[in-house]
C-alpha cells in the first residue's frame, strides 16, 4: 500500500527527513512513536505534500503510483488522509457543507457520480451518532469555536465520510480526555479494514491500547531507527526515546 | 448547501467576464458633446414638460462650474466629458413597450443575461416560488417593466423613470432632488442635468408590495455613458424590497456610470435595496477599458421608526466611487450597510457608506467584507456621526478585508463623529490575508486550489450573503467566485 524509499526531505534550509524507509502493506495499522523534533509532523505534512516541505531525494509511492508529482487534492482523491494535529478552523462555512463539498470533490476527482444530499445527510447523522456528536454542531462553521476534543472528533468525523483508504493520525490523542479518547478510537478502529492502512502518529502509548498497532517504529533524527510489535511501544513508555536518540 | 458545489461547476464552465457580449441593434444617439443642446435633446426624446427641462438646465450650468472630486483613493486620466455620448436607445423603444413591441434581439439579449422578462416564464416555476417584477433599462432607456398590472391592483406604482415625469408629476416633483440635492457632489449634479431613465416606485400607505422588484441596467452602446435615476418611495408602513443588477459589454474604452439613487422612507416604512454590480471591470492584465462606476446612493429616513438596509455585492468596474447612505432623521429610525466589495486584476474600489445620526434613538449598522486579489486596490470609506439631538444613537461597524496574493492592497477609511454625549459607536476591523494553512487544509480535503480559494471567500462573505434575497444570494455567490477566478498561484 505505502512505500517509502530513502526519503530526504527540508523545510526552508532544515534537513528533517534524512533516509526514512518505510513500508506499510493494505490491511495493516503502524504507529510511528518519537521524541519532539524528529520529524513525525513532517512526515505526515511530505505525505499530504504541503507547499514549503520540499522532498529531495527518495520515493513516496501508494499502491504503485507516485505520491510526490501530485497536488494535495490529487493525493487526498487517491485515498490519503490526515487528521491533522491542529484542526484549522473555517469561518462561514458549515461543517456539513465542508464535508460534502469535500465529498463531491473526491468523488468527481475519481470520474464518480456526486453523492445524493439524502444520502450524504442520512451519513452524516449516522456517523455522528456513532461518535457521539450533537448534529447541530455540523451546522456550525467548521471547527470555528470548538474545543480541542470536538476539533478531533470532527477529524475523524470527515475521515468516516470521506473513507480514505490510507489514513494518517497526527496526535489525534493530544487534548483528548479518556472518555473522547475511547470514542474517537472506536471511531477509528471502525474504519479498519483489509484494504486500508493507518499511520498512528502518537508521542504515548495509551491511544495504541484502544488503536492496536501491527507494528511500531521509532523515528528519531529523521529516520527509522527501530521497529517491532506493540511490546515496543510498552517499553518506550518505560525506557523512554533516550537509547534510540542515541542511536540516530 | 449545493450552492458551493453550483459555484464550482458553475466556473469551470465560465469566461472570465461571461456578460462581455454586444447587442447587434439599430441605435439612436444624441450627438457627441455636452451642452444645453444635449440636455434639451434628451428632455425632448422622453417628452418632458418644460419644468423637468428647466430642472435639467438649471444643473447643468450648476455642474459646469464644478470639479471633479479627488480626494478618494482611486486614480484615472480626465475625462472628456465633451467626448461622450449622452443619450443611446434603441430605435424601437422609445419608452416601455408591452412585450410583444420589444425588439426581439433585445428580448434575446435579456435572456442571455438570464433576467425573466416574460411574466409567464416567471410564473412557470415551481409553484409558490418567489416572483419579482423587472424593469429593464437598455443604455438609456427602459425597454420593459414587467408585472405593473398585478402591482397597480394594489396601489404599487412600478414604472421607469421617464413614464413617472409624464404619469405621476406630482409624486417626482415633490420628492425627486430631496435626498440628493442637485448640487450634491460633481457626479450627481452631472446625473441630473443628463440623466436618462431609471426606476420609479411608489408604495402606498400600509401597502407591503407583494413582489420583489428589481431594474437590470445593461450599457451596450460603445462611447455612451449611463445616467439612471432611481427613486423609491415608500409611504407611511410600507414596505418594498428592491434590487438592481447591472452588466456591460467588454469594450477597451472607459465607459462612465454615474447614477443617482433616492430612497425616501416614510414613517414605519421600509425599504431593502439590493445591489449586484458587475460591470466590465477592465482588461486584468493591462487594466484597459472597464466601467466607472461613480455613484450617489442615498436614503432618507424621515419617519419616525422607518428602516433602510442597503445590500449590495460589488465585482464589477474598472473604479468603483460609490458610499450608499443614510440619513437617519425620524425617531428611532435605522440604517444597514452590508457590503461585499471585490476587486481583482487592475480594479480600484474606495467603497463604504455614512451614517448619518439626526434623529433620537436612532440605530445603524455596517459589515462591510472587502475582498483584494491581483493588483487591485480596496478601500473601505464610511462615516458614522451623531447630531447633538441624536440622543441615544448607536451604531455597530464591522469591517474585515481580505487579502490574496501579494500585489494587492486594503485600506479603511473610518470616521466617526460623536456631536452628543448620549451616543455609543462601535468599530471592529480585520485584515487578514488568505492563510495558507487554511488553504493547505481545504486542498487535503480533496479541493483544488482554487475551489479551495472559493470555499474560504464564500465562508468569509457569508453573513452579508445571507442579507440579499434568496433567488439573488445564489447569482452573487457564484459571481463571487468568477471575480475571483485566477487569483491564485
Amino acid at each position: 500500500m505505502l512505500s517509502l524509499r530513502n526519503l530526504y526531505a527540508r523545510v526552508g534550509e532544515r534537513e528533517i527527513l534524512k533516509g526514512l524507509s518505510l513500508e506499510i502493506p493494505a490491511g495493516e495499522v503502524h504507529a510511528i512513536m518519537g521524541p519532539n523534533g524528529a520529524g513525525k509532523s513532517t512526515l505526515s505534512y511530505v505525505l499530504t505534500g504541503r507547499p514549503g516541505y520540499e522532498v529531495t531525494s527518495g520515493a513516496a509511492e501508494l499502491d504503485g503510483v507516485d505520491l510526490l508529482n501530485l497536488a494535495p487534492d490529487e493525493r487526498a482523491a487517491r485515498g490519503l488522509f490526515l487528521s491533522f494535529q491542529y484542526p484549522l478552523e473555517i469561518p462561514g462555512v458549515p461543517a456539513l457543507t465542508f464535508i460534502r463539498t469535500a465529498v463531491n470533490a473526491q468523488r468527481k476527482a475519481r470520474g464518480e457520480a456526486e453523492m445524493s444530499a439524502p444520502d450524504f445527510l442520512k451519513r452524516a447523522r449516522a456517523c455522528a451518532a456513532d461518535l457521539k456528536m450533537d448534529f447541530d454542531m455540523l451546522k456550525r462553521p467548521l471547527n470555528v469555536g470548538f474545543s480541542g476534543g470536538e476539533k478531533k472528533r470532527m477529524e475523524i468525523l470527515q475521515m468516516a465520510l470521506l473513507s480514505p483508504r490510507f489514513m494518517i493520525l497526527d496526535e489525534t490523542d493530544s487534548g483528548l480526555d479518556i472518555d473522547a479518547l475511547r470514542i474517537v478510537s472506536e471511531g477509528v478502529n471502525a474504519l479498519r479494514s483489509p484494504d486500508r492502512s493507518l499511520l498512528v502518529i502518537t508521542h504515548y502509548q495509551r491511544l495504541l491500547d484502544y488503536i492496536r498497532p501491527d507494528q511500531v517504529h521509532v523515528l528519531a533524527g529523521g529516520r527509522i531507527v527501530a521497529s517491532g510489535g506493540p511490546e515496543l511501544a510498552h517499553e518506550l513508555e518505560r525506557d523512554g526515546y533516550d537509547k534510540f536518540a542515541r542511536a540516530a | 448547501m449545493t450552492a458551493v458545489k453550483d459555484t464550482v461547476d458553475q466556473v469551470a464552465g465560465l469566461e472570465k467576464y461571461e456578460h462581455g457580449f454586444v447587442t447587434d441593434i439599430e441605435q439612436e444617439f444624441a450627438p457627441r458633446g455636452l451642452n444645453r443642446d444635449t440636455v434639451a435633446f434628451i428632455s425632448a426624446k422622453k417628452d418632458e414638460p418644460d419644468w423637468m427641462l428647466a430642472w435639467r438646465l438649471e444643473a447643468f450650468e450648476r455642474w459646469s462650474a464644478m470639479e471633479s472630486p479627488n480626494w478618494a483613493r482611486v486614480s484615472f486620466p480626465p475625462i472628456d466629458y465633451q467626448d461622450a455620448t449622452y443619450y443611446a436607445a434603441p430605435r424601437t423603444g422609445g419608452g416601455p413597450a408591452s412585450l410583444d413591441e420589444v425588439d426581439p434581439e433585445l428580448l434575446r439579449t435579456y435572456e442571455k443575461l438570464g433576467i425573466p422578462l416574460r411574466e409567464q416564464e416567471v410564473l412557470a416555476g415551481v409553484v409558490g416560488a418567489p416572483r419579482y417584477a423587472v424593469d429593464a433599462v437598455f443604455d438609456s432607456v427602459s425597454v420593459v417593466t414587467t408585472f405593473k398590472k398585478e402591482l397597480a391592483e394594489v396601489g404599487v406604482i412600478f414604472c421607469s423613470m421617464s413614464e413617472a415625469v409624464r404619469e405621476h408629476p406630482e409624486l417626482v416633483r415633490k420628492y425627486l432632488g430631496t435626498v440628493v440635492p442637485v448640487t450634491d457632489n460633481f457626479f450627481a449634479c452631472l446625473n441630473s442635468a443628463v440623466f436618462s431613465d431609471g426606476s420609479f416606485v411608489y408604495v402606498p400607505p400600509g401597502v407591503r408590495c407583494p413582489m420583489e422588484l428589481s431594474t437590470y441596467f445593461r450599457i451596450n452602446a460603445a462611447g455612451s455613458g449611463q445616467f439612471e435615476r432611481t427613486l423609491i418611495i415608500a409611504d407611511n408602513g410600507a414596505y418594498v424590497s428592491y434590487l438592481e443588477g447591472c452588466t456591460a459589454p467588454m469594450r477597451d474604452e472607459n465607459q462612465l456610470h454615474a447614477a443617482v439613487v433616492e430612497l425616501i422612507v416614510l414613517e414605519d416604512a421600509e425599504i431593502k435595496y439590493s445591489t449586484v454590480q458587475n460591470w466590465y471591470p477592465g482588461d486584468p492584465e493591462t487594466g484597459k477599458g472597464g466601467i466607472y462606476n461613480f455613484v450617489t446612493k442615498r436614503a432618507d429616513c424621515r419617519g419616525d421608526r422607518s428602516r433602510v438596509s442597503w445590500t449590495q455585492v460589488e465585482t464589477g468596474s474598472a473604479i468603483t466611487w460609490k458610499y450608499p447612505s443614510c440619513v437617519l432623521r425620524g425617531r428611532e429610525s435605522v440604517g444597514e450597510f452590508y457590503s461585499i466589495a471585490i476587486t481583482n486584476g487592475r480594479q480600484q474600489a474606495d467603497t463604504g457608506t455614512k451614517m448619518i445620526h439626526l434623529g433620537e434613538g436612532t440605530r445603524s449598522r455596517i459589515i462591510s467584507k472587502g475582498i483584494s486579489a491581483g493588483r487591485s486596490s480596496n478601500t473601505y470609506r464610511g462615516l458614522v456621526s451623531a447630531h447633538p439631538k441624536a440622543k441615544g444613537a448607536r451604531n455597530f461597524t464591522q469591517c474585515d478585508s481580505l487579502l490574496i496574493g501579494k500585489a494587492c492592497s486594503a485600506h479603511t477609511v473610518p470616521y466617526i463623529e460623536a456631536r452628543n454625549g448620549a451616543c455609543t459607536f462601535e468599530h471592529e476591523a480585520t485584515t487578514t490575508r488568505l492563510s495558507e494553512d487554511q488553504l493547505f487544509y481545504v486542498q487535503q480535503r480533496g479541493l483544488s486550489e482554487e475551489e479551495a480559494v472559493q470555499l474560504l471567500v464564500n465562508g468569509f462573505v457569508r453573513e452579508v450573503l445571507q442579507e440579499l434575497p434568496m433567488e439573488f444570494a445564489v447569482e452573487a455567490q457564484k459571481l463571487v467566485a468568477i471575480s475571483l477566478e485566477g487569483s491564485v498561484g
